[in-house]
């Protein structure tokens, strides 16, 4: 399924890390002498005036990139540039989901690298991002959905990844919470990746950033990019409030606010900004234990460790950079909800947030080179970046050591819109407040 | 909420309108060429400021605005039809 040749990072760890290696022994021996032998789990570092790699964006995809640089490629020249403080963007406003359930051919190949690399993360990081896999269970509720939902299934199966169908009986064992008979939406069945499921998305920030640290990466928190440097149409290196920080490769991790720091080097991408909200309610007992998604509406929830019920829908629909929905979309999320779940009506929401997306012209991911030399872009990621942070920071790091594209990867390109060769998983054109 | 302002039917809530993506895009002569188009098809300034976009009035007159709105706080600050163009901003982004 993924192509013997593609390269791909080691399964263990084997950087020392100033914090010391997490086990189950040092908790029994650190609960014995009073939790005092615990340091910090990665340094704060100051910037140096050059680096050989600067990633602006310290998420998922930047810390990962970084990670895998220093990690497998050996280059540990690295600064990541963070304008908050890490793991307070996308990265932790997501709803924790991992599934590899794609149609085209293309995208289940790199999202299943994913996923195969969040299966053997907590080793490679040597952090317990609770990777919990579930089960994926995608609902469908009328013949031409079951069709469509099959069709999607048997791609997978023939590229080699998990897919399961589900009966109407076997889904009442398996969510007995669902209202299958609903009088609009009866459910007629579903389709189950077991091996989807859900990760800590704070441990995962957490995770590559000590692994990274560890690695000699330098991650510098409060420091915006606010002008990038240009000579001969190459990069030489970004502005930023701490003072010029010079580079020979600068990577652009910062999904949401691609496009105007993509403007500060001259680009326009195929990119609008949308908002996607997040709901957690108050902690109940265990009640669905799967990643369990809507048909009839956009709609996916699952249940966190504290008990917590997390779900969310689609982007609120036009171009914003604000991080918060609106009313709207949360009913609409809401009326889903109690659809698909009628016993949680009177479960009360506990926190609602969100966070702010590159929806791209296809739906698809960017990790490429740019027109301004020594310029790398990951981006694009729509509202599915989360999932894909693994292969994403992999895929992004042997771009830029090695200067040619990952074969799982080489087909998000920005030339694919001019070259009519777009992976638009939904069809439905360059309308992004539709993907 | 956003509360849309139709010139035709006066304010109503965002949830009678369809939102169609950025009105600043002109369509290129015919005979502009490959690169003009791909621009005009899949680039967007995506401006983190004030906006030119389209909204359908499905759940009313049924015709497109054009809306000039802040995409960082969401104030509208001019609203009209498909043929109109908004006042030269004062702060142009």
């Amino acid at each position: 399924m993924i192509p013997p040749a593609a390269e791909r990072p080691e399964t263990s760890s084997s950087t020392r890390t100033s914090s010391g290696s997490y086990s189950a022994w040092r908790l029994l021996i650190e609960g014995l002498r009073g939790q005092r032998g615990w340091s910090r789990a990665w340094a704060k570092a100051t910037a140096r005036p050059h680096y050989r790699v600067v990633i602006v964006g310290g998420g998922g995809h930047g810390l990962a990139t970084a990670f895998y640089l220093a990690h497998h490629f050996g280059i540990r020249d690295v600064a990541v540039l963070e304008k908050g403080p890490i793991g307070l963007g996308n990265v932790g406003r997501n709803t924790t989901i991992i599934r590899s359930n794609y149609f085209h051919p293309d995208n289940i190949r790199f999202y299943e690298f994913s996923l195969q690399l969040w299966e053997g993360l907590e080793q490679a990081l040597n952090f317990n991002a609770m990777v919990s896999q579930r089960g994926t269970l995608n609902l469908f509720h009328s013949e031409a959905q079951r069709d469509l939902f099959t069709r999607r299934a048997n791609q997978m199966r023939l590229l080699g990844v998990d897919a399961v169908a589900l009966s109407r009986e076997e889904l009442q064992r398996r969510v007995p919470l669902v209202d299958l008979d609903n009088g609009r939406y009866p459910v007629l069945g579903g389709f189950l990746q077991p091996r989807g499921g859900t990760v800590r998305h704070d441990a995962v920030a957490w995770g590559y950033a000590r692994a990274a640290a560890a690695a000699g990466v330098d991650i510098i928190e409060h420091c915006e990019v606010r002008g990038m440097r240009l000579a001969g149409g190459r990069v030489t290196g970004v502005e930023t409030p701490r003072g010029f920080i010079g580079a020979d490769t600068v990577c652009l991790a910062v999904a949401g606010h691609s496009s105007h720091l993509a403007a500060l080097a001259g680009l326009t991408l195929p990119i609008e900004t949308h908002v996607l909200q997040a709901f957690v309610t108050e902690a109940i007992k265990p009640v669905i234990d799967v990643v369990l998604t809507y048909g009839a509406g956009h709609f996916y929830i699952s249940q966190s460790d504290k008990g917590g019920l997390v779900f969310g829908g689609a982007i609120d629909g036009y171009n914003t950079y604000a991080q918060r929905g609106t009313l709207p979309m949360a009913e609409e999320v809401a009326a889903a909800a109690v659809t698909l779940l009628p016993g949680l009506a009177r479960v009360k929401v506990l926190r609602q947030w969100g966070g702010v997306m590159d929806m791209t012209m296809d739906g698809s991911p960017l990790i490429c080179k740019t027109p301004v030399g020594g310029l790398i872009l990951n981006g694009g990621w729509c509202y599915g970046g989360f999932k894909a942070i693994p292969a994403g920071g992999f895929t992004t790091a042997h771009l830029i050591a090695r200067g040619t594209p990952h074969p799982l990867a080489a087909h998000l390109d920005l030339e694919r819109f001019a070259a009519g060769r777009t992976v638009d998983e939904r069809g439905v054109g360059p309308h992004p407040y539709l993907h | 909420m956003l509360r849309i302002s139709c010139p035709w039917c006066g304010e109503r809530d965002e949830t009678e309108f369809r939102y169609r993506g950025d009105a600043s895009r002109a369509r290129p002569a015919p005979e502009s060429g490959v690169t003009a188009f791909v621009a005009y098809v899949y680039e967007r300034d995506n401006r983190r400021g004030w906006h030119l976009e389209w909204w359908l009035h499905v759940g009313g007159c049924r015709q497109l605005l054009k809306v000039l709105r802040h995409t960082l706080t969401h104030e509208v600050r001019w609203i009209g039809g498909a043929g109109e163009a908004p006042p030269a901003p004062e702060d142009a982004p």
